[in-house]
């Protein structure tokens, strides 16, 4: 059972507190899209063994989503940061990087 | 034959004696013993079945691993199946049965297994597929169903109670032996909050029974000086019969407590499940013997030569007059001596290894005990019972020497660090040569949330076996975890022991090594499951090379013991047969828990009324009062309907819907989802959200929405009310509104962020009633209200507020029943007396509660859909011909790309239309419309479904809803329905509005 610090409220969260939302950092396509992009959009996941992106929601708490850089074979959290932000910030790559030397972002 | 010795037993109470019963038979024990020593103590070395062949089977061990003495114990409400005789506590009144037998233990009938063999190889299970289906179905599955599981599953409820508890910690410790005690030492000497919890009743593990001296104290001196040391110690909390079940992510735990097993008759909880979160976990689980691979090696007699140990000098009881020691280490060699000290006999050790030199055998040679190196059992003589062993070398193929007459064998194959909970979430492990066995590898630990590592092994689960090495491993464990977890740690000198030198062991996979297949096919790796050295291989040679296929397919490891004793047997049985190393076959996962717990400790207090939580509206114990039929609604509860005075609850239905259309109805609508949405982007959010425009409407309008999700499909639907120009209220379905607020602030919170809007549930701050039928007008006025509700002033679709007969209320004039209808919402404090109010004025109006089954049945009746009955997940808006509720002029809304796809403009969709039955009869639920021919799977072809079905009492006949190809173009044609039965009945299509489809009636 994960422990992720919710960057919202600092409260440092079971998961029996969040719901899981998926990968983060999609972006939306609606009318206009082609059918391969919204395709994309819809049903396409990365789901790697490793260093990914996800969006909780600290749902029996304060109520609000963030993001957490996780990696999902180890269960290492590298770090939680706000869900109002369209790629990770620098200092999450940052925080990555120096964990997992080898990873580079897309 | 195993019996009590007159003296001995350092865990018995030789002056308390409990009576007991096996298999109906009175026996007597003392305080202390567990099932399995007591029926040793009284002879009785026969102790279950095995699964598939049906062999007699005893005792092998003296823990947790112990695969055949499985027994039922306890009776009614607490009986309980598969529970392990070695770790059963014995109590006074016990009852205990064995199983898997038929029709006695002595004399089993399935036993004619044991003579089939051949018949029953490994996987014969998915062999059977092979055969024609007929011969699986008459056959085979008969036979399978029949034998299939162990012990019985008990037939009444569960009597006892149990509870969850958690804890925090920053070190837990699992295993209570003499390396949890001194890694609890250690750690507690930091300040560090520690919890060491150990499965058994005693601490101490195995240093008492192998004579372990620390510090020139006896073992138990030791121990219970530490623990006096412990108690003192006001961060350390300690715990026996509290069993480390599994390690999970970032080091939550589980503890499975066992408090009244063995005193049933105490009050309080049976079990208690600790939900630990622990910065540090120190396994300290010990390990676990291994049996050899000879023929005969599952007769009852035969024991790990641990147990035999145990047994002798735990318990005070001889498994056996005359023990023939069997070993490829020099650890087996304590067993032989606390055989002889107890006076017992041991003719001979018959030792694999060649070369013979350590202390403990020098003392056995010493003590003129008869020592055959490089030898091996070649067969186990006896059937119920071991006659006596017959001896080979061990380098042949198993031709007999000679024979020793014995009725006990005690083997020793080495010993495997008792790895599960280090592997649970993830921890690696290497294969050690010189002890044959894998232990944990430091360098590949389970890490945490900060990608250190969590987990550490102290003792013999980190591989050590010496008492020095163990405890210098335990406190070294315990000072890297305290560290790890901020404390400092005090330094730690080691402690003298009486360590013996130990010559090595030498692996013995098979023996003799040579052994062929007619010896091989009597060699049990897994007593639990009939699991032979002739399976494993059988399995090799047909293929399975991976170690997890091959337990599938052999069943070696699974059942309630996953394998304890067999998995590294069987796993180098398998490497063997590959020609390959053991490292590379590897090992098999290890899941929680460790051993079996009770399905009780993990509901805990989830049972009966609080297992989860029920949402009552402030009307509930009207409702009851009035002798409602509840049903849920997501975690509400709601009235179906009202029977009276022994009423059919379809009668009470056709009753509240005639008195609601002939009349006036009121229902308790309160757990209609409400939300408010607020701010200067509200309208343009709504928009988004609904697919149809929502920015359009007027303060003091209401107006129908849908609400997609991102893939299309129909999620909610609901009535929205505009308060002012930057608040509305949504209503939402009643299972909803939870569901549709996170689906709000989702989008809220991670796409639009900057949209200036706020959202809050409000559902339970109001109570809401909907004054339904053609006097509810007239209820309204007679109440008074201060403001207008004649037709004009109080349209249909618009809402008004103020005080109405005294209360605060929002009135809102919508209609899901095509009656004129009002919902009135009021404070929920309110809400009560409201209900009273409306029912005290309404009297003369017959005024008449309705449940869900009669609203179901009105909206209906009035072709309204019903999320969750005309929609699944599947449906789309235009499917329900809903096309009017789907703005053209927006540019987007959530669902409005998707529905653009061509999946969903397929004019093949099922659409929604009304059908009745010819004969008036009602449609089967579920029911589907048959099509000419048969699909590809050879089932017939289907044109339509039922999505909503009842008994119309205001038309007096059936009426429903479904979705059919090309429905809204066949109006007037006739399909055919299948029906439970088997046949068809004939149901015309038609407009899905049955009762006034003009609408008349609520536009008065």
């Amino acid at each position: 059972m994960l422990i992720l610090e919710c960057p919202y409220c600092g409260v440092t969260a079971d998961e029996t507190e969040l719901a899981a939302g998926g990968e983060a950092h999609l972006k939306r396509f609606g009318p206009g899209s082609s059918d391969e992009e919204f395709e994309g959009y819809l049903f396409h996941r990365q789901n790697p063994k490793g260093v990914h992106f996800e969006r909780w929601r600290h749902a029996n708490g304060c109520g609000k989503w963030f993001h957490a850089a996780r990696c999902t074979a180890s269960l290492e959290v590298f770090a939680t940061y706000t869900a109002q932000i369209a790629e990770p910030p620098a200092e999450v790559i940052a925080a990555i990087r120096a964990k997992r030397p080898d990873w580079s972002p897309e | 034959m195993s019996t009590r010795l007159s003296s001995g037993g350092r865990l018995v109470n030789r002056s308390a004696t409990c009576e007991f019963t096996f298999n109906g038979k009175r026996f007597t024990g003392f305080e202390g013993d567990t099932l399995a020593s007591a029926l040793l103590a009284n002879g009785q070395t026969l102790m279950g079945r095995s699964f598939k062949y049906h062999r007699p089977r005893g005792v092998v061990a003296s823990g947790a691993e112990e695969p055949n003495a499985l027994m039922g114990i306890g009776k009614d409400g607490k009986f309980e199946p598969n529970q392990r005789a070695t770790t059963a506590e014995l109590f006074d009144g016990m009852q205990a049965t064995t199983q898997n037998h038929w029709p006695s233990l002595e004399l089993d009938v399935g036993a004619v297994n044991s003579a089939l063999p051949r018949f029953l190889p490994a996987g014969f299970y998915y062999k059977t597929f092979m055969f024609p289906r007929p011969f699986w179905k008459h056959v085979f599955e008969p036979v399978i169903r029949k034998s299939a599981g162990l012990g019985k599953a008990p037939k009444d409820r569960d009597v006892d109670r149990y509870e969850h508890f958690y804890a925090f910690v920053d070190v837990l410790i699992v295993g209570g032996g003499i390396a949890g005690l001194q890694a609890a030492l250690t750690a507690g000497a930091s300040g560090a909050r520690v919890l060491l919890v150990e499965q058994t009743a005693a601490w101490g593990g195995r240093a008492a029974v192998d004579g372990v001296e620390i510090d020139g104290q006896a073992a138990g001196e030791w121990i219970n000086n530490t623990i006096q040391e412990l108690k003192n110690m006001s961060n350390v909390r300690i715990r026996t019969r509290a069993m480390g079940a599994g390690v999970y992510d970032h080091g939550y735990s589980l503890v499975y407590e066992r408090l009244t097993d063995h005193a049933p008759e105490t009050g309080g909880p049976r079990h208690r499940l600790w939900r630990v979160r622990a910065t540090q976990i120190i396994t300290a689980t010990g390990a676990i013997e291994r049996p050899l691979s000879f023929a005969g090696n599952d007769i009852p007699g035969v024991m790990l030569a641990s147990a035999v140990r145990d047994y002798v000098v735990n318990w005070g009881v001889s498994p056996g007059d005359r023990t023939v020691v069997v070993t490829n280490n020099d650890d087996a060699y304590r067993t032989a001596l606390a055989l002889l000290d107890a006076g017992l006999s041991v003719p001979a050790i018959i030792d694999a290894r060649a070369d013979v030199t350590g202390d403990l055998p020098q003392a056995l040679r010493a003590r003129g005990v008869d020592i055959r190196t490089g030898t091996g059992i070649a067969t186990v003589k006896g059937g119920k019972t071991v006659a006596g062993v017959s001896v080979c070398a061990q380098a042949g193929e198993g031709a007999a020497t000679d024979e020793i007459a014995c009725d006990v064998v005690a083997m020793s194959g080495g010993w495997s660090p008792v790895v599960h909970l280090w592997s649970h979430c993830g921890g690696k492990l290497i294969w050690d040569e010189d002890h044959a066995h894998f232990r944990p590898d430091p360098d590949r630990a389970p890490v945490t949330h900060d990608g250190t590592a969590f987990v550490r092994t102290a003792g013999a689960a980190h591989g050590t076996m010496s008492t020095l090495d163990v405890l210098d491993s335990a406190a070294k464990s315990a000072i890297a975890a305290v560290e790890a977890a901020g404390f400092k740690a005090t330094q730690h000198d080691l402690p003298l022991t009486n360590d013996v030198v130990e010559a090595p062991m030498s692996p013995v996979w098979m023996m003799p090594q040579g052994a062929g297949p007619a010896k091989r096919m009597k060699m049990w790796l897994d007593y639990q499951n009939d699991v032979k050295v002739s399976d494993v291989m059988l399995a090799a040679q047909e293929g399975y090379e991976s170690v997890e296929h091959t337990k599938r397919y052999t069943t070696l490891g699974m059942a309630t013991d996953q394998g304890k004793l067999s998995n590294i047997n069987g796993l180098a049985t398998l490497a063997i047969a590959l020609n390959e190393d053991i490292p590379q076959v590897g090992t098999t996962t290890f899941r929680p828990p460790y051993t079996p717990i009770s399905m009780g400790s993990i509901a805990g207090e989830a049972r009966h009324d609080v297992f989860q939580p029920i949402r009552r509206t402030p009307i509930h114990e009207w409702h009851e009062a009035h002798g409602a039929y509840m049903e849920p609604v997501g975690q509400w509860r709601r009235p179906y309907c009202y029977p009276r005075n022994g009423e059919s609850h379809d009668d009470a239905v056709a009753r509240e819907v005639l008195a609601t259309r002939q009349s006036l109805g009121l229902l308790d609508a309160s757990t209609l989802g409400k939300i408010i949405v607020k701010g200067p982007d509200a309208a343009k959010f709504l928009d988004m959200l609904y697919t149809n425009m929502m920015s359009s409407l007027k303060p003091g309008k209401c107006r129908y929405g849908l609400m997609c999700n991102e893939n299309g499909f129909l999620m909610d639907d609901g009535v929205v009310v505009r308060l002012d120009d930057e608040t509305f209220l949504v209503h939402t379905t009643s299972g909803g509104a939870e569901h549709t607020h996170g689906h709000m602030e989702d989008w809220l919170q991670c796409e639009w962020w900057d949209w200036k809007v706020h959202t809050v549930n409000v559902t339970e701050q109001w109570a809401q009633i909907a004054v339904v039928g053609p006097n509810a007008r007239k209820l309204l006025e007679k109440l008074g209200a201060d403001f207008d509700l004649s037709a004009e002033g109080l349209p249909f679709m618009g809402w008004s507020e103020g005080k109405l007969g005294g209360f605060d209320a929002r009135v809102f004039r919508i209609s899901f029943s095509g009656e004129l209808s009002y919902e009135i919402a009021v404070p929920a404090s309110q809400g009560r007396v409201f209900w009273d109010a409306l029912h005290a004025e309404g009297a003369e109006f017959n005024a008449t509660a309705y449940g869900t089954e009669a609203l179901h049945i009105m909206r209906a009746e009035k072709g309204f859909i019903m999320i969750g009955d005309e929609t699944d997940g599947t449906v789309i808006p235009q499917d329900l011909g809903l096309g009017w509720a789907i703005s053209k002029k927006k540019e987007d809304y959530l669902g409005k790309r998707a529905q653009e796809r061509s999946h969903m403009t397929d004019p093949k969709r099922w659409k929604l239309v009304g059908l009745e039955t010819l004969d008036g009869s009602v449609l089967p639920d579920g029911s589907y419309a048959v099509a000419d021919g048969t699909n590809a799977n050879g089932q017939g072809n289907t044109q339509g479904r039922v999505t909503s079905t009842y008994h119309s009492p205001t038309l007096g006949k059936g009426i429903a809803m479904g979705l059919v190809l090309n429905g809204p173009d066949r109006m007037g044609e006739t399909i055919q329905f299948n029906k439970v039965d088997g046949s068809t009945v004939a149901t015309k299509i038609v407009n899905p509005v049955f009762y006034d489809p003009e609408g008349e009636k609520q536009n008065v």
